[in-house]
């Protein structure tokens, strides 16, 4: 008995220490509505006869996680959502334009014969044909981007301006003509330039573009979001200040009504706190700001199974036990309860996770993670330091768990 | 006990309490029907804050000016809202990444200069889908807590559970639907959240229930309903408390962005306390009323 209290007292300590030391360590992953950042939601649309597969999903991720990329964002990340959908994550980007632009831009890239009427005859050769593009300056020292042809393509452009010289060779870029050179001779080697009315960040901007590839299938945007950094300040300096009076009203009450349990109580939801957060960064978890009201709700809920415990305490004590014999009934009749209180609590808690999206998923995460450590912390940490203030100062007065005594 | 509520002796009065608030929670429902919000009807919304002071007066009148070009701001598509003096919240219908620059170039020539917030843009599919999931997942919890209520319990504990939910969620969607609010995403986390806190509550009193039962410290379900329930009472309130000194705590402090959720929250939490005691208890008396004392409570 002595010696496993030792052990118990002894893990608790591991248990609350080593989750104190990561939190401290590592701090925690913020969510884009509170960092600030751009969230874009994209549908890959398949046209006629195409297939969706997990290949051509495959590269519609790959396509666009070489675009975001080209947008220098850190931490930026690109998931498959569902079958058919990819969520693009960009925190702390302000140039929202821009990087919807960027992300949404098919760059289809089309060589076609201009017709002398300006009308443009069927699609020659793609960007896929291409091998790289940069952007250069033309000798007026005006950008303009050159390209440079696989093997594969560059065969294929000798062989069109072979066969089309004295025509009007039309570059498109997504349907729209960028240039239209005359072909003066057949041009092998497969490099070529598109001249057009560019700034230097436009015409980047189209390199790089090409440089990532056309997206495999269309991909149309679904949903957009962006909250700035000031936004994103705010809420969290709001959330901190709920957080610590919903604290520090609970730990009170708790106190007031609950004499030397409430104060175990109180002891055990810092620990809470400490496993809660701990946990939420050893899964990598994201923190929402729905997500921080299911911690701060979970708090409230926190104490519940000690309120469980306590009750069950006090009415043995009033039975008129011993202080010691009902703190261990208490603990095991109000076990059972909990379980099925609980479990309840996490059946909703997983289906807004299977179900849910974005912020709501970052609830239901925050939420099971607070349940369960709160089961954990009231069962385990409540019990051993209970017990531990009980033997330790020898108490035996029902007054101090708030029962007068018979 | 100090408390000593007779619930059996006046479950009429609870019963028909009850049936007033969720037939006033339809009735607001059905004739105000919810607020949806950008997440279920699509659009765009666009949060913004001037540098200077603006009033609706003011800016109305601009955004007129605006919808000349782009018909989305029109005066009855768009939806205005100004808080804190200068953070102007507008809804739009859906507009293209194009057409929503053009309006926020004009609204800043006109407007003068603010800074932007925040910016969503949702497909009107999305809702749709949005709507379909928070129904999906309504029921599957149902489902899934008849089922764990069934093996823990009985069959009756799970139907008086069930129906007590019902009662909740029915009257907390009511009371947003009358309040007016706009419901997104987060009102459906609530609503679950609230299925999850309510069965919760109810459950320790029918573990009590059971444990009462068993024990034979009753002589008739009518006195174990009772007894558990009184026994049970300071910690129901107790928890309850708390839990609702977060939320008032988060819906005094926390800021705009959470007061429908945690409205909802807070409007369940009263009332799934409530249907725990008063309601989800008696229906199972009432349920059993036929039955034997001998046979539940065995498992």
């Amino acid at each position: 008995m002595r010696k496993g209290y030792m052990y118990r007292i002894i893990f608790v300590a591991i248990v609350v220490l080593s989750a104190a030391w990561f939190t401290m360590t590592k701090p925690v992953k913020l969510g884009l509505d509170l960092k600030g950042g751009v969230y874009v939601l994209l549908e890959a649309k398949p046209e006629e006869g195409q297939r969706l597969d997990n290949e051509a999903m495959g590269r519609l991720i790959e396509v666009l996680n070489r675009r975001v990329n080209g947008l220098g964002v850190s931490e930026s990340s690109v998931q498959k959502v569902g079958d058919k959908r990819v969520m693009v994550e960009l925190p702390g980007i302000t140039d929202t334009e821009q990087a919807i632009a960027m992300i949404g831009k098919t760059a289809l890239m089309e060589f076609k014969i201009q017709n002398a009427d300006g009308t443009l005859g069927k699609t020659l050769l793609t960007g896929k044909a291409l091998k790289s593009a940069a952007v250069s300056y033309d000798n007026l020292g005006r950008p303009q981007i050159s390209f440079v042809m696989n093997l594969e393509g560059a065969a294929k452009f000798a062989e069109i301006t072979r066969n089309n010289i004295g025509k009007q060779l039309a570059i498109t870029m997504d349907g729209v003509v960028q240039t239209a050179p005359r072909i003066n001779s057949e041009i092998a080697g497969g490099q070529g330039v598109i001249t057009g009315n560019y700034t230097v960040e436009e015409a980047k901007n189209t390199a790089s573009l090409l440089n990532a590839g056309a997206l495999p299938v269309k991909a149309e945007i679904l949903e957009t979001r962006s909250v700035g950094a000031t936004l994103g300040d705010e809420s969290i300096a709001q959330s901190k200040t709920a957080g610590m009076i919903a604290i520090g009203l609970i730990a009170v009450f708790m106190m007031v009504f609950y004499r030397l349990p409430g104060v175990v109580a109180n002891l055990a939801l810092i620990c809470f706190g400490l496993i809660t957060f701990a946990t939420l960064n050893f899964f990598g978890a994201t923190l929402t700001l729905p997500g921080i009201a299911g911690i701060i709700l979970s708090v409230g809920m926190a104490v519940d199974a000690n309120v469980i415990i306590f009750e069950r305490i006090k009415e043995e004590l009033r039975f008129g036990n011993t202080v010691m014999a009902s703190i261990e009934a208490g603990f095991k009749k109000a076990f059972s309860t909990i379980m099925d209180s609980n479990i309840t609590t996490l059946i909703i808690t997983t289906i807004l996770f299977t179900l849910g999206t974005g912020p709501v998923k970052g609830f239901a995460v925050t939420l099971t993670i607070g349940v369960l450590a709160s089961m954990f912390t009231a069962i385990t940490i409540t019990k051993v330091l209970l017990r531990g203030f009980t033997m330790l100062f020898k108490i035996d007065k029902p007054i101090l768990f708030g029962v007068r005594g018979k | 006990m100090i408390v000593k509520i007779k619930i059996i002796e006046n479950r009429k009065k609870f019963f028909t309490f009850s049936t007033i608030l969720v037939v006033l929670a339809l009735v607001s429902l059905m004739s105000k029907g919810l607020n949806y919000g950008l997440d279920f009807s699509g659009g765009n919304l666009i949060q913004v804050k001037f540098e200077k002071t603006m009033e609706l007066k003011e800016l109305n009148p601009i955004l007129d000016e605006i919808a000349l070009d782009i018909p989305q701001i029109d005066n009855n598509s768009r939806k205005v809202q100004i808080s804190d003096g200068n953070e102007v919240i507008i809804r739009t219908p859906e507009m293209s990444e194009k057409v929503k620059n053009d309006f926020m170039k004009d609204l800043e020539e006109k407007g003068g200069k603010f800074d932007l917030l925040r910016s969503d843009k949702v497909g009107a599919s999305i809702g749709e889908e949005l709507k379909s999931t928070a129904i999906i997942a309504l029921f599957v919890g149902l489902i899934l807590i008849v089922g764990y209520i069934t093996v823990r319990f009985e069959f009756k504990f799970a139907l008086a559970a069930v129906i007590a939910l019902f009662h909740d969620v029915i009257i907390a969607v009511g009371g947003i639907a009358l309040l007016g609010y706009e419901v997104n995403t987060p009102f459906i986390a609530a609503v679950l959240t609230i299925l999850g806190y309510s069965i919760n509550d109810t459950i320790v009193v029918f573990d009590r229930i059971r444990e009462v039962l068993k024990k034979k410290k009753a002589g008739s379900l009518g006195e174990a309903v009772d007894l558990s329930v009184n026994q049970t009472l300071t910690r129901s309130i107790n928890t309850s408390f708390t839990t609702f000194l977060a939320i008032l705590a988060i819906l005094l402090f926390g800021g705009a962005s959470l007061k429908v959720f945690i409205t909802t929250l807070l409007i369940g939490v009263l009332i799934g306390t409530y249907s725990s005691i008063f309601l989800a208890s008696p229906l199972i008396y009432l349920l059993d009323k036929n039955e034997k004392l001998e046979d539940i409570g065995h498992n």
